[in-house]
């Protein structure tokens, strides 16, 4: 097949693709990287148009000869297009190494695992980082406001351009999970199963709120600079740290906080009467903020949780059932019992719209104290079930056992 | 006094739910309400080629359902079926379920609005060994009598082939087809008046529609 293996080869780019392209003293690190929305460009919710963006993604696996083995695995929030191997920047094993790989329930043995930066990321898709070629300058709050629908649209673009006619998964958790769910509902024909895990048919007003919070971090830390830092010289990572705080207590349960750190104290024998991180879960929560400001664009998470937040398939379609009606796509809903972001009910919403539209779904809780979080950990319940799951659909597919 | 849980036919499926499954045309649309471990819907896509879909309670017999590739949900049977839309099942079955349930007639009647025919399986509390057993024992018959005892058997709302009959006749509906299981896991297929199945059969299976 003409589509090269890309673990960790970004120079084995597919012909057409443009060349990856980096800000100023960043090694070009995205691996592939197309431009879409040309000629026509692609209409955006908001009404505007994007014409010619570049949209960043890795693959793993071969892609078979009627093309009829690719999953594409959608990212969270904060998540990247490196979802396995080892990622570029950081270092450490890809997001969700320990689910994709030979003999893991997305076996590159069997599948071809395609996984693209989304729009509006910030590891080489078009973004507010990226350079807006009418000013020369980074876009920053130039960039137009985008929507989970308009992720959705660039993947689309991206399969078109694999020649891939229909997907045989869509999967993805978290915000991904959104993306699964708007894919099947907007374009039905073009995938065969779909994985929704750990999300909802709707941002809660929780989330929202969550989000706000984020976001006015980033936004009351004077080096934003009005969203203009990149241009000034300067990173707002203070506020960016902070929201990224915040965040992980929501991806996270009490239980598993208490457990891993209960009130011990770091590296100290006693309470030092100051504000220094006495506690190892403030040291814990500090390094999650530092880390995250290292690989992550502020006005790429501003604009990444906005999409979130305007994500409501009911006020889109009338109804969940409605967005479904008719569907011919497998389902597969997972959610985690202690996860309270993305709570069961969400998820039991979400099926009860799905057997409403007399779709065929397959509905598991997984019980686990981990919280949000558990969907990208290698909990065996969980992985079994995903295994079980893509196999039950592949002999559907008709896909060979490997 | 006590009926033994049926015998596994072959070391295959129990001997109800084969009688179940060869009710099941090929091709169809198929939603088993209570379906366990999924050993009939297992059994209904490899031999039916169905469109084969479960609503389990249990989370684990879900964890082990989805595992094998079965399209089963999560849910409880009293108060998801009203989300599925009219006919959008062929056949409906709820097998050995329908005692367990709060709201057997209410139940009943979604069964048959969102399938075309409904296949049900139950014990019959009018077997002669549950009416021997109140009369001589003094006991209150279980139908899983061998693993429970009359406060935590999951069957709350025992029943009769008659009393299933008038149920059935108080909601309009009409069975198709009788077939009554006995001892040993023979079967066969009975008139539903008739005294001698009333008085001899341990489960009785009814096609409705």
């Amino acid at each position: 097949m003409s589509i090269p293996h890309s673990q960790d080869s970004s120079e084995t780019a597919p012909l057409g693709d443009a060349a990856p392209k980096s800000p100023a003293g960043e090694a070009p690190q995205t691996g592939h990287r197309v431009v879409l929305g040309a000629p026509a460009p692609m209409k955006l919710d908001s009404g505007l148009d994007l014409a010619g963006f570049g949209l960043a993604y890795q693959t793993y696996g071969t892609l078979n000869a009627d093309r009829s083995n690719a999953i594409l695995v959608c990212h969270a929030l904060t998540g990247d297009q490196f979802a396995a191997g080892r990622h570029p920047v950081t270092g450490k094993p890809g997001w969700w190494d320990n689910a994709i790989g030979p003999g893991k329930p997305l076996d590159t043995d069997r599948y071809f695992i395609i996984c693209s930066n989304i729009l509006g990321g910030c590891m080489g898709t078009i973004g507010p980082k990226e350079t807006n070629p009418a000013t020369g300058k980074p876009y920053s709050l130039a960039f137009p406001v985008i929507t989970i629908g308009d992720m959705v649209n660039a993947q689309k673009l991206l399969i078109d351009h694999l020649g891939i006619e229909q997907l045989f998964c869509v999967i993805g958790g978290s915000m991904g999970g959104m993306q699964v769910l708007d894919w099947a509902s907007r374009y039905p024909e073009r995938l065969f199963a779909a994985v929704p895990i750990a999300t909802a048919a709707r941002c809660s007003a929780q989330n929202i709120a969550f989000h706000e919070v984020g976001r006015q971090a980033i936004m009351a830390d004077p080096e934003w600079r009005g969203g203009d830092y990149l241009s000034q010289n300067t990173r707002p990572e203070r506020g960016l740290a902070v929201a990224r705080m915040s965040a992980h207590i929501t991806y996270l349960s009490e239980t598993a906080l208490h457990r891993k750190f209960g009130r011990a104290l770091q590296d100290r024998k006693a309470i030092t009467y100051g504000f220094d991180a006495d506690f190892q879960v403030e040291s814990y929560l500090r390094h999650q903020g530092i880390t995250f400001v290292d690989r992550f664009d502020a006005n790429s998470y501003l604009y990444i949780t906005r999409a979130i937040d305007y994500f409501d398939m009911a006020s889109e379609h009338g109804s969940v059932a409605e967005a479904f009606k008719g569907t011919k796509v497998r389902f597969c809903v997972l959610s985690f019992s202690s996860d309270w972001m993305f709570p069961t009910y969400e998820s039991r919403a979400l099926v009860h719209g799905l057997n409403a539209a007399a779709a065929n779904v397959s509905f598991v809780e997984i019980q686990t104290d981990q919280g949000h979080d558990s969907f990208l950990l290698d909990i065996p319940d969980y992985h079994r079930t995903l295994t079980g799951f893509l196999n039950g659909a592949a002999a559907h597919r008709g896909l060979t056992a490997k | 006094m006590t009926i033994p849980s049926l015998p596994t036919s072959n070391g295959r499926i129990r001997a109800d739910l084969k009688l179940v499954a060869d009710l099941v045309p090929s091709g169809t649309r198929v939603l088993d309400v209570g379906c366990g471990e999924g050993a009939l819907l297992h059994h209904l896509a490899q031999t039916k080629n169905v469109d084969a879909r479960g609503i389990e309670l249990r989370q684990e017999g879900v964890n082990a359902c989805v595992q094998q590739g079965l399209s089963v949900v999560q849910g409880n049977a009293e108060t998801d079926l009203k989300d599925y839309p009219s006919d959008a099942f062929d056949y409906v079955i709820l097998s050995q379920t329908l005692q367990a349930m709060r709201d057997p007639r209410g139940t009943l009647g979604e069964l048959l609005r969102i399938g075309k025919h409904a296949i049900i399986s139950f014990d019959n509390f009018g077997h002669w060994a549950m009416r021997l057993g109140l009369m001589f024992e003094g006991r209150v018959p279980v139908a899983d009598g061998t693993r429970h005892k009359w406060y935590d058997t999951a069957n709350i709302r025992p029943c009769t082939i008659r009393d299933f009959l008038t149920l059935c006749d108080d909601l309009g509906i009409e069975p198709e087809r009788c077939f009554t299981v006995h001892g040993g896991g023979r079967t066969r297929e009975v008139t539903p008046d008739s005294w001698r199945a009333r008085l001899t059969a341990r489960q009785a299976v009814f096609l409705l529609k």
